[in-house]
């Protein structure tokens, strides 16, 4: 059995947890090309390397941020996403894409 | 001692030697025709199209392993066409119909069982996902069928009717659907390539990938560097890592597939089954054995270390469709790497640098489609890119256009 430190809710395991996706910057899909878009959503570097990455606890319905390795899966830091968002992200279709994306 | 044993334990001429199936290795060339990276059986059917088909055997296999001992030797060999989309099917069709020839081709037996494979379905939505499925097949000249539970109890008296309490409502029965010896597949391969001339040389690691001009020129190993007319680059899982060498930056992720297998038991099991609910698939082999697998990992990784996570669900779920399981001892359980996009179909052709074409994106279901990737792909390296009508679909730049080639229900709970 796998164990992840949940920020909320301590070590559990690794099955409890819904993996969200690797943590980077959308372009806003009013202003920017068909290819930046695809980019985005299907593209991705794909290596080796210490990734920082989208993990949802699934019983206690928390999102947080996890640094991990690709290749040894080690777990090196999880921690709450108001580290890197300090406010809001508006995703709405009418004001397009604004506050804090890294 | 038998007296011949004694003549060549004391002489240095084996006689194995001549009639070895691989010649020995040799040193590197400086130059090739054409590079391929991955000697998988992607890889190893692509140069045997070459030489065969072509003339082309200035042809050099660059493996960083041994023949064979990536995602080729790990799969669960499902080989079948039952799949969603016209351009998914009419592809998987033709390997399908190259599969049944093959050990007559090689004069190499690959174990080729044609025992039709079932997919099961437990909710009203995949019964009408799998009319659709039947009469896409039955368009392009496969055998498919929609059966009911009575037929399916009569095809596999062993398998229990409400797996989960999710009772099973109808199947999908492709008959042509098949297993064959993997490993045999990439070794009749290599035999009737090398035979005809080209390289294949093991524990040569490509590290890096030389373009000048937007157009490669040659690629560095760990045993020198090599220059060449053009690469084609079949390496699975290692997909966006060696693509990165030449720049190119690929819609695919990472993620391990793991199967098992139990101890051998009696023949109970023709067909190979599979629930599209209970996301397992469960098949016996020639020797008895069961091997099961399911879907891929939950996250990305590049490691092909098991887990005990998967050991549990998928053993839950293969107990629930076959109870006696329940009693039976697990042999081994491994992964692959699989390099999967999001529509789960490959990447197939041209790339952003000329002369560099890709074989890739096979994620967790490339070997059925072994020969067909074969012949496609010495079709465009022999034509210097022109792109053969049948992986068209399958283009990278699909993505950019957001023109995917949807196989994901027809491939998720079966490989
Ligand atoms: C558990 C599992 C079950 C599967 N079940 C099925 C199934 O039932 N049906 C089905 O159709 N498919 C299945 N698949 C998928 C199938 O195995 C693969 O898609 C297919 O084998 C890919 O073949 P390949 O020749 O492209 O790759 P591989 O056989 O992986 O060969 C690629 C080779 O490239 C080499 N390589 C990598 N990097 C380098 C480098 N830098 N330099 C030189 N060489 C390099 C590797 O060592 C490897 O040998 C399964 C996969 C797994 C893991």
């Amino acid at each position: 059995m796998k164990l992840m430190t949940c920020p909320l809710n301590g070590p559990r395991n690794i099955s409890e947890f819904v993996y969200g996706g690797e943590v980077k910057a959308m372009p806003n899909h009013k202003t920017c090309s068909d290819k930046e878009w695809a980019d985005y959503v299907f593209y991705a570097d794909n290596t080796i390397k210490i990734i920082q990455e989208w993990w949802f606890h699934s019983p206690s319905g928390y999102w947080f941020i996890a640094e991990r390795h690709t290749a040894s899966d080690e777990i090196l830091r999880t921690f709450d996403p108001s580290e890197l968002y300090q406010e809001r992200i508006d995703f709405g279709h009418e004001e397009g894409v604004k506050g804090g994306v890294v | 001692m038998p007296f011949s044993l004694l003549k060549y334990g004391l002489s240095n001429d084996y006689p194995f030697e001549k009639d070895a199936d691989l010649p020995a290795p040799t040193e590197l060339k400086r130059h090739y025709d054409v590079v391929i990276i991955g000697g998988g059986g992607h890889g190893v059917a692509t140069a045997y199209y070459l030489a065969k088909y072509h003339g082309m055997t200035n042809v050099a296999i660059l493996e960083k392993g041994y023949l064979g001992g990536g995602n080729t030797a790990r799969n669960t060999a499902v080989i079948r066409s039952n799949y969603l989309t016209s351009e998914g099917v009419k592809f998987y069709k033709q390997s399908v119909d190259m599969f049944q020839g093959l050990s007559n081709e090689f004069d190499f037996n690959i174990m080729y069982s044609s025992r039709g494979q079932l997919t099961l379905a437990h909710t009203d939505a995949t019964v009408r996902s799998f009319r659709q499925r039947t009469e896409v097949n039955k368009h392009f000249g496969g055998r498919t069928e929609l059966i009911d539970p009575q037929q399916i109890k009569e095809l596999v008296p062993t398998l229990n009717m409400n797996p989960a309490d999710m009772p099973i409502l109808a199947g999908l029965w492709h008959i042509d659907g098949a297993t064959a010896r993997h490993d045999a597949v990439a070794w009749g391969y290599a035999k009737g390539a090398t035979q005809r001339g080209v390289e294949l040389h093991q524990l040569t690691e490509v590290t890096g990938v030389t373009v000048e001009q937007g157009k490669v020129t040659g690629v560095t190993t760990n045993r020198g560097a090599v220059s060449c007319g053009c690469v084609v680059q079949a390496v699975a899982g290692h997909s966006s890592l060696v693509a990165s060498m030449a720049g190119i930056r690929m819609p695919i992720t990472t993620y391990p597939l793991q199967a098992m297998v139990t101890q051998p038991v009696k023949p109970f099991l023709d067909p190979l089954v599979s629930s599209s609910a209970l996301h397992c698939y469960v098949q016996q082999t020639g020797r008895g054995e069961i091997v099961f697998g399911g879907g891929s990992d939950p996250y990305p990784l590049y490691n092909t270390r098991s887990t005990l996570d998967l050991k549990e669900s998928l053993l839950a779920s293969a107990v629930e469709m076959f109870p006696f399981m329940a009693n039976l001892k697990l042999m081994r359980q491994w992964a692959g790497i699989t390099d999967m996009t999001s529509d789960y179909s490959p990447i197939m052709g041209l790339s952003p640098i000329k002369n560099y074409y890709l074989d890739a994106g096979w994620g967790t279901w490339g070997f059925k489609s072994t020969p067909i990737c074969g012949k496609t792909m010495a079709e465009l390296v022999a034509s210097g890119g022109k792109v053969p009508e049948l992986i068209a679909p399958f283009s990278m730049d699909r993505f950019d256009v957001f023109r995917q080639v949807n196989e994901m229900g027809a491939t998720a709970a079966s490989h």
